[in-house]
C-alpha cells in the first residue's frame, strides 16, 4: 500500500507542474488587456501605460511566472487586477459557498442515486425498472438550468417559500444559508443522480453476472444476499471513479447553476475575470481547480485500492 | 372573538407601523464594480453605487442633466474666463470624521492629472494649469485656456473629492462625503451603504440602501417577481417590461441615457474611406426596425452623435433616411454596383448582438454582405477599438456630451476632418452660452453630413420599481442611481 501511495503522489506533483505550466502560457496568449478593459473607451493612452506598469503587466514572462509560482507555493495568490485585493481571500470568499454547495449537492445525489440505482438492479427487467430508467433518462436530457428556472418559478416566485437566489452569507446562522443553496443544490442533484443511478444499476448488473456470484447463489445464498456481500462492493468501482468526476464538475461546473440562483460562488468569478482578462484570478483559479480535480482523483484511487486489494500490490 | 379581535388589532397596527417604517430598499444591477474608486476606472457600475450616494464632487448632475453647486456651494469665473474660485461649503465632514477643506480639493485634482494617474477621464482636467488652496473653503482653479465645459466636467463622477487620509485603502472601503456611508461589499453579490447621519444637506428618507448583484437576466425577472428586490435599475430583459408593466405591484421607469449607440464605419478601411460608400450605409438602415426588434421598442432614433433631450440637439434624421433604393443607387454611383463584404464586429450588450442581426439583414438587402463576429468586451477593445481591425462594429458611447471624440483622428472609427477639429477646438474656450450652442448644433450636423457613422438610436434606460417606491431617477444624464431623494409611499 505504501509503494502504491508514494506512486500514486509522484504523478499528482508531476500533473500539477505541467498543468501550471499549460494554464500559465495558454492565458499569455489570450487577447485583451486588463488595463484598457478597466480604463474604458475615453482613456487616454499614458494613462493605460501608466496603469499598466502599476499591475506589473510589464515585467518578462518567465518572471512573472516564476513569481506566481513560487507564491503560489507559500499560499500567495497574487492581487487581483481589477479588484486590487489579494487573490487567495477571494478564493475563500467563493469557496465558503461553492464547496458547501458541491457537497449539499453531491449527497443529494448519492442520496437518491444509490437506493434507486440498487432497487432497480434488484427489479431488473419489471415494470418499475423500466419507470425509474425512463426517469433517470429524462433527468439526463432536461438542462440544469432550466430545471433551475422552473424550480425558481415553482417555489420562489409561486409558492414563495424560497427565496429566488442569492446568498445570505454564513453569519447569519446554518439553516438559513442551507436554505439558500437547496434550490440550486436540487438543480445541480437532479442530472447528476440520474446519471449515477444508471451507473449504479448498470454496475451491479454486471458484477452480478460473474462467476463468484454464481459460486455465492451455488453456495446457498439467496439472489439478495448475494447482491449485498459480495456485488454491491466490486460494483463500487465505477461508481467511484463517476463520483470523483461529478465532485469535480459541482465545483467549478456550476457556473450556470450559480448565474440562475446569483450565487457569488467560483464559477462566475471565473467567468467575470476572463471577460475582465483578470488573468492573474483566472490562473490561479484554474490551477485551484487543477489541484482539486487531481487531488479527488488521488483519493478516488485510494478508495479503488481499498475496495479492490489487487491494487494495492501495485499491479 | 374579543382575543381574536386583540390579535388583529395588533397585527394592523404592527403592520401598518411596519409600512410606515420602512426605510430599506434593495436594488439590482447587472454589473459589480470592479473596486470603488470612481477616480481610477471606467466601469459604470462604481458610478452606480457611489456618485452622490457616497462620493460628491465640487458641482453635481442633478437628473434633468443640469450641473449644480455640490460641495462647493457657489464660484467665481474670472473676465477671461481662465480662473475658477470655489467656495467650499462649511462644516462638511467625511464619513472617517475628518473635516473637508481646501486641500482636500487641491489634493484630488492634482491627483486626477498626475502623470502617474490613472483617471479614466484624465482629459476632464487636461486644461487644469494649477490648482491651489486660497484658505480653508476657498480654492483657486488656474486654466491653461478658457474652458466652457469645465463646471460640467467637474460634476462628472470621476472628480468626485476624495481624501488623502482614506486614499491608500479607497479601493475596498471609500470614504467620502455623501449621504450614504459605505458598511460592506460581499464581493459577487452586494454593496450595503448607510445613511450618515453628519451630512451637510437634507437627511435622505432612507436609512439603509443595498445594491444587488444580478447578472442572469432571467434571475433578475425571477429576484423582481418574488419581491426579493424592490428595484432594478436598468432592467436587462426588455421582453419582459409588458409583464411588469402589467402588474400593478410594479412600475416600469423608461427614461433616456447619455448612449448614443452607433453602427461605428472605420473611416480608413476601403471602401468606407469613400463617403458615398458610408452614406449608403445610413440609407440601408431601418432605425424603427431595430429598435421595435432589438429593444422592444424602447429607444429614440437619431441623426447625429447627440442626446436627443439636449436643448443643443439638432433633427439630423433627415439626412439618412431609410431608402434602400437610394443606398443600392449610392453604391453603384461609388463603384460597388454589386455590393461587397465586410466585417461587422459585435460587443457583447444586446443591443449589439440583437441590432447586429437586424442590421446584416437590411445591409444585404442593398447588396452588403456582413462577416459577423460576437467579441468579449476585451477582444473588441484589442481589435476594433486599438487595432482598427473592423469594417463595422456597433456600440453606445455612454459618455455624456462625447461628441469631441470625433476631433481625434485616432479614435477608432478614424474620422479626420481639420474642419472640425478646429471647431471643438474653438469651442473648447468658448464660454458665451449661445455661441457654445451654435458651435454644437454645426459640429452635430458636419459629422451627420459626412456620414461619418451610422446613427442608430439613444439608448433607454428602463428602470423597473416597486409602486411603492418614490424618488428613482427616470433619466440617467450620468450612470448613477442616486438615493438622496428616494423614498417609500404609505
Amino acid at each position: 500500500m505504501g509503494i502504491y501511495v508514494v506512486k500514486r503522489l509522484g504523478s499528482l506533483l508531476i500533473s500539477l507542474i505541467v498543468a501550471s505550466l499549460v494554464i500559465f502560457f495558454a492565458l499569455e496568449v489570450v487577447p485583451g488587456d486588463p488595463a484598457s478593459f478597466m480604463l474604458g473607451l475615453n482613456a487616454q493612452p499614458d494613462t493605460v501605460a501608466a496603469l499598466r506598469a502599476e499591475l506589473g503587466l510589464n515585467e518578462p514572462l518567465p518572471q512573472r511566472y516564476a513569481s506566481w509560482i513560487s507564491g503560489m507555493a507559500v499560499g500567495d495568490f497574487g492581487t487581483s487586477y481589477t479588484y486590487r485585493t489579494p487573490v487567495e481571500g477571494m478564493f475563500a470568499d467563493r469557496l465558503v459557498i461553492s464547496l458547501p454547495l458541491a457537497l449539499y449537492a453531491l449527497s443529494l445525489t448519492v442520496l437518491i442515486a444509490f437506493p434507486v440505482g440498487i432497487w432497480a438492479a434488484t427489479k431488473r427487467g419489471s415494470l418499475t425498472d423500466v419507470t425509474v430508467m425512463g426517469a433517470t433518462q429524462l433527468g439526463i436530457a432536461i438542462p440544469n438550468f432550466w430545471f433551475g428556472v422552473l424550480i425558481v418559478i415553482a417555489f420562489a416566485i409561486n409558492l414563495q417559500w424560497f427565496a429566488a437566489g442569492g446568498f445570505p452569507g454564513w453569519d447569519e446562522g446554518f439553516f438559513p444559508a442551507m436554505k439558500a443553496l437547496t434550490l440550486p443544490a436540487v438543480a445541480l442533484a437532479l442530472p447528476q443522480a440520474s446519471i449515477l443511478a444508471r451507473v449504479m444499476r448498470s454496475s451491479l448488473l454486471d458484477t452480478l453476472g460473474e462467476d463468484y456470484i454464481r459460486t455465492a447463489r451455488a453456495k446457498g445464498l439467496t439472489r439478495r444476499q448475494a447482491l449485498w456481500r459480495h456485488a454491491l462492493r466490486n460494483a463500487l468501482i465505477p461508481v467511484l471513479t463517476i463520483i470523483g468526476l461529478q465532485f469535480s464538475f459541482l465545483l467549478a461546473g456550476g457556473i450556470i447553476i450559480e448565474k440562475v440562483f446569483f450565487l457569488p460562488g467560483l464559477g462566475s468569478l471565473i467567468l467575470q475575470s476572463i471577460s475582465q482578462r483578470d488573468l492573474i484570478v483566472v490562473k490561479s483559479a484554474v490551477m485551484i481547480l487543477v489541484f482539486a480535480v487531481i487531488f479527488v482523483n488521488f483519493l478516488v484511487d485510494l478508495a479503488y485500492a481499498w475496495v479492490d486489494p489487487r491494487l494495492r500490490r501495485g499491479r | 372573538m374579543k382575543q381574536t379581535i386583540v390579535m388583529a388589532t395588533a397585527f394592523a397596527a404592527l403592520t401598518a407601523g411596519m409600512a410606515l417604517a420602512k426605510t430599506d430598499l434593495t436594488i439590482g444591477l447587472q454589473l459589480e464594480p470592479p473596486h470603488l474608486d470612481p477616480t481610477s476606472a471606467a466601469a459604470g457600475a462604481i458610478d452606480q453605487v457611489l456618485y452622490s450616494n457616497v462620493f460628491e464632487g465640487l458641482t453635481r448632475f442633478g437628473p434633468d442633466g443640469s450641473v449644480n453647486p455640490g460641495l462647493a456651494e457657489s464660484w467665481d469665473i474670472s473676465e477671461d474666463g481662465m480662473t475658477y474660485t470655489f467656495t467650499l461649503r462649511a462644516g462638511v465632514t467625511f464619513h472617517d470624521g475628518t473635516a473637508l477643506d481646501a486641500s482636500d480639493v487641491v489634493f484630488s485634482l492634482d491627483r486626477a492629472r498626475a502623470e502617474e494617474s490613472t483617471n479614466a477621464q484624465k482629459a476632464l482636467f487636461g486644461s487644469i494649469a494649477m490648482v491651489e488652496a486660497v484658505d480653508d473653503t476657498t480654492v483657486k482653479v488656474t486654466l491653461e485656456a478658457p474652458q466652457g465645459s469645465f463646471l460640467f466636467n467637474m460634476a462628472w463622477g470621476d472628480a468626485v473629492i476624495v481624501a488623502p487620509e482614506s486614499i491608500e485603502d479607497i479601493k475596498a472601503n471609500p470614504v467620502g462625503t455623501g449621504a450614504f456611508k459605505f458598511v460592506e461589499w460581499k464581493q459577487g453579490d452586494s454593496i450595503t451603504l448607510m445613511r450618515n447621519d453628519a451630512y451637510w444637506g437634507d437627511a435622505p428618507a432612507l436609512t439603509e440602501a443595498t445594491f444587488k448583484f444580478i447578472s442572469e437576466p432571467t434571475a433578475a425577472f425571477a429576484a423582481m417577481m418574488a419581491q426579493d428586490i424592490d428595484a432594478f435599475y436598468s432592467y436587462p430583459a426588455p421582453e419582459n417590461l409588458t409583464q411588469f408593466e402589467a402588474d400593478p405591484r410594479f412600475t416600469v421607469l423608461a427614461g433616456s441615457t447619455e448612449g448614443e449607440t452607433i453602427l461605428a464605419i472605420n473611416n480608413k478601411a476601403t471602401p468606407f474611406e469613400n463617403k458615398m460608400v458610408r452614406q449608403a450605409v445610413t440609407h440601408a438602415i431601418d432605425r424603427q426596425a431595430i429598435i421595435d426588434g432589438a429593444m422592444f421598442g424602447y429607444g429614440t432614433p437619431i441623426g447625429t452623435h447627440f442626446a436627443p433631450h439636449n436643448p443643443d440637439y439638432v433633427d439630423l434624421l433627415g439626412n439618412s433616411q431609410y431608402d434602400p433604393d437610394k443606398a443600392k443607387a449610392l453604391l453603384a454611383e461609388a463603384g460597388y454596383p454589386d455590393g461587397f463584404t465586410t466585417t461587422l464586429k459585435l460587443p457583447p450588450p444586446s443591443y449589439a448582438r440583437r441590432g447586429g442581426e437586424i442590421i446584416a439583414a437590411q445591409l444585404r438587402a442593398v447588396g452588403i454582405e456582413t462577416e459577423i463576429s460576437n467579441l468579449e468586451w476585451a477582444q473588441w477593445l484589442e481589435e476594433v477599438f486599438r487595432g482598427y481591425d473592423f469594417g463595422l462594429t456597433i456600440v453606445s458611447h455612454t459618455e455624456p456630451a462625447d461628441i469631441g471624440i470625433y476631433a481625434n483622428p485616432t479614435y477608432y472609427f478614424q474620422y479626420e476632418n481639420p474642419a472640425f477639429q478646429q471647431l471643438i477646438s474653438d469651442l473648447s474656450t468658448e464660454n458665451d452660452p449661445a455661441a457654445r450652442s451654435e458651435k454644437l448644433k454645426e459640429a452635430q450636423t458636419i459629422i451627420s453630413e459626412d456620414y461619418v457613422n451610422g446613427y442608430l438610436f439613444q439608448l433607454a434606460l428602463t428602470t423597473v420599481v416597486n409602486s411603492k417606491l418614490n424618488g428613482i431617477w427616470e433619466n440617467a444624464p450620468t450612470q448613477a442611481v442616486d438615493l438622496t431623494g428616494v423614498s417609500w409611499s404609505e
